[in-house]
């Protein structure tokens, strides 16, 4: 069976790294594997949609709606926006960081409020952190990424050093012990 | 060894292990990482050229000197490239030549969703169409052997979700193959009339032996399930048409997307009781089934417009699709926005207050149309702003030319802008043309061009001058303007516009997010100073945002380029802390 893990935020907040590192990952644990990125245009601070895929055999490389086992989301609003992609019995990993889209800084709309109760309220199982704070706390806000994957690695059945070898394999050398702690900061375990 | 690669990096790694010696290419998302990741191999000869035109005239020149060659590019550039691929067709090659078209359906990052397999049909050049990663890679290993075998270039049609979806790739080691030797062969290379005549037959003789090759062939196969329905598909809609029916339905899957084969398709057609045609935009092999006789479905049901998924497909040839849980709640937007400190901002907040008619062009400039901004009313294709503002102002004289600029960028310009600047120098219409000059091909993702100085490795290359450009096509007038600078801008365009003669502005500072390019300490709201005006927000830098009655600055996102600092009447935007 299919698992579908969607990562989505805001371009250029380093959801790219998370999805290479799940590639590392689940390749490495014996899985046929599918990512899918969007470059270009989108990455100029627009929405920004990574899809993983892992099972068996995969074939499509994207998740769609109804689809996703995760969705781990950079951005509230973001989390929010792409609801309809969770599959019954689903969960959304989130970081509760608020970026404001131009349509909101130009007044034209408003961010919306009490999203991750909102999101509760339809009955999603919502597990949401301050990961910037985490990822500050681990040395640089630039590793909100890693934080997330370390909550994620929660839910999933692959021990936490085969986490750590991939992040390894993901980011510089001299990087490598903030990553370590801002991932044990997410997992809960530091 | 298995690794995850994206599409486009496994088809480099194909090129790489075909022998492939000579690449030139334009980038274009989404082909613009299959030239970079060439460019990784030294025993490849790799080059940004200035348009895709050129690019396949480099790569048509290495292959007739008999080294194997490749030119990557974005569908439209195939627009571009067009000429020399028509006729290309007629030349045939010497060593193999590869052409990499990466179409957008879906228009992820691009202008229209054109279908490319019709320059294909039109060109009569053999085009592969891989579905994955590993297809990228086995594909462009084959099209150098297909392209020697049928004395043909090759086209392979990526497409977004294969050329930017990873999967999994066995690579292999690079085989090196002979230089074929050049031979002098005029009734071959020299296309003019008595000798295209002869060639032209040469070309159908090609397709009709290229059509028994389709028949057989190992890009082409017959998976087997269920009869019911069978389907008839190719590049991602294969994935998709796999996910939703598995076993459930029989599939012809197309690799060689032009030609088609003829009897593959009726033999397939015979043995399933139903069938229909899932491909991306245009119906190219639903119409060539209807040719041959079949009674299909396809676009009587799927949409010509835009990608297509596996629901899709499923809700549209009445297969179910998953239920999902909706939010009641109105979600703002989050379009592509200029980056804080874009050296843009400052020139189109000029040319917004000036209220000019600004006609514009391709790249991350072409943001200056959305809002708060909104200060670009055109943009066609790469290089179109110069050129038609020359038609705007000659169709309406003074009136055009007192407020009317063309914004285009230095790659943009380097690519088709030069040309219609020489049309303004020579026929004369008193246009205001602004080279946006970022040094760097920005919106795919910084690459060098030939105003840059430096080459696709990152080393020092021939840098042409743009102001001795200009003024060598015959402009006197040609200023240089730091887009920092509001003040110095306003003077400058207003300047420009009144003058009685063509002139040039080059807005010049290099792009943002380039890395030698040192920021200043982020500006911060002193809020006893600031009134809530606004005035800063109508930059529409994502940096700034109004918290309650006072403007903010993110400091994680400020760069303290200070544009908006010059637009505060109060000095409420200062460097550093509150």
């Amino acid at each position: 069976m299919t698992k579908n893990i969607m990562i989505v935020g805001v371009g250029g907040q380093g959801s790219l790294l998370a999805s290479k590192l799940l590639g590392h990952l689940l390749l490495s644990e014996g899985y046929d594997v599918k990512v899918s990125e969007v470059h270009g245009m989108s990455q100029r601070g627009g929405s920004v949609v990574t899809y993983v895929r892992f099972g068996e055999k995969v074939y499509s490389p994207i998740i769609d709606k109804g689809e996703a086992d995760f969705i781990v989301s950079f951005e509230k609003l973001e989390a929010a926006r792409y609801v309809e992609y969770l599959k019954e019995g689903g969960r959304i990993v989130t970081n509760t960081q608020e970026i404001d889209p131009m349509p909101v800084i130009t007044g034209a709309a408003v961010y919306p409020d009490n999203l991750i109760e909102k999101m509760q309220g339809i009955g999603i199982a919502v597990d949401a952190m301050d990961c910037l704070s985490l990822a500050e706390e681990a040395g640089s806000a630039k590793a909100v990424n890693i934080v997330l994957m370390g909550r994620l690695s929660k839910y999933f059945d692959i021990p936490v050093e085969k986490w750590q070898q991939a992040i390894e394999e993901c980011v510089p050398a001299k990087f490598a012990a903030l990553n370590h702690q801002a991932f044990l900061l997410g997992r809960g375990d530091a | 060894m298995k690794q995850l690669m994206l599409g486009n990096q496994a088809l480099a790694r194909g090129l790489y292990e075909a022998g492939c010696s000579v690449v030139s290419s334009y980038p274009g998302t989404p082909s613009t990482e299959v030239t970079e990741e060439a460019a990784k191999y030294d025993e490849i000869y790799c080059e940004w050229a200035p348009n895709e035109k050129v690019a396949m005239e480099v790569a048509f020149g290495a292959s007739l000197a008999g080294k194997r060659s490749f030119c990557g590019m974005k569908h439209v550039g195939l627009n571009v490239a067009a000429d020399p691929l028509f006729t290309c067709s007629y030349t045939g090659v010497n060593a193999g030549m590869v052409i990499c078209v990466a179409d957008d359906a879906g228009m992820h990052s691009s202008q229209n969703e054109q279908d490319s397999r019709h320059h294909a049909i039109a060109s009569k050049v053999p085009m592969l169409e891989p579905s994955d990663s590993g297809e990228a890679y086995e594909f462009a290993k084959q099209a150098f052997k297909l392209s020697e075998e049928f004395d043909t270039p090759v086209i392979i049609k990526m497409c977004t979700r294969v050329a930017h979806s990873q999967s999994i790739v066995e690579a292999g080691v690079r085989e090196e193959v002979d230089t074929i030797p050049y031979e002098k062969n005029i009734a071959k290379y020299v296309m003019m009339p008595g000798n295209a005549i002869r060639r032209h037959p040469v070309v159908e003789e090609r397709t009709r032996k290229l059509i028994q090759y389709a028949e057989n062939c190992a890009f082409n196969r017959v998976e087997m399930g269920d009869t019911k329905l069978g389907i008839i598909t190719s590049s991602t809609s294969y994935q998709y048409v796999k996910e939703v029916f598995g076993e459930k339905a029989s599939i012809l899957k197309l690799g060689l997307i032009n030609p088609l084969p003829e009897k593959l398709i009726l033999n397939f057609a015979a043995k399933v009781e139903k069938l229909a045609i899932v491909e991306e935009l245009d119906p190219v092999i639903e119409n060539h089934c209807k040719h041959l006789g079949l009674t299909v479905t396809g676009k009587d049901v799927l949409p010509l417009e835009g990608e297509y998924s596996q629901n899709l497909i499923a809700e549209k040839l009445g297969e179910e699709v998953p239920a999902y849980r909706k939010l009641n709640e109105t979600m703002p937007g989050r379009p592509p926005v200029m980056c804080a400190g874009c050296p843009h901002r400052g020139l189109f907040y000029i040319l917004s207050k000036n209220q000019c008619t600004v006609l514009g062009d391709i790249g991350c400039y072409t943001l200056g149309a959305v809002a708060p901004l909104n200060a670009m009313e055109m943009t066609l294709c790469m290089g179109a702003s110069v050129s038609s503002i020359h038609g705007f102002n000659k169709a309406l004289g003074e009136a055009g030319e007192e407020k009317t600029v063309a914004v285009i960028g230095d790659s943009t310009f380097m690519h088709s802008g030069m040309t219609g600047l020489a049309n303004i120098a020579y026929n004369q219409s008193n246009s205001t043309v602004i080279i946006l000059d970022n040094s760097i091909t920005g919106m795919t993702g910084h690459q060098q061009n030939p105003t840059t100085g430096y080459n696709i490795k990152g080393d020092p290359a021939g840098k042409i001058d743009l102001e001795s450009l200009c003024r060598a096509m015959g402009f006197g007038r040609v200023a240089v303007i730091d887009p920092y600078d509001l003040e110095e801008c306003d003077r400058v365009v207003k300047e420009e516009l009144a003058a009685k003669e063509p002139s040039v502005i080059i807005s010049r500072r290099p792009c943002a997010l380039l890395k030698y390019v040192k920021h200043s300490a982020p500006l911060a709201v002193k809020e006893d100073r600031c009134v809530g005006c606004k005035s800063c927000m109508r930059l529409g830098c994502p940096a700034i945002s109004m918290k309650g009655k006072k403007a903010a600055i993110d400091n994680t996102l400020c760069v303290g380029c200070k544009v908006c600092q010059q637009l505060c009447k109060f000095d409420a935007l200062q460097p550093g802390e509150v």
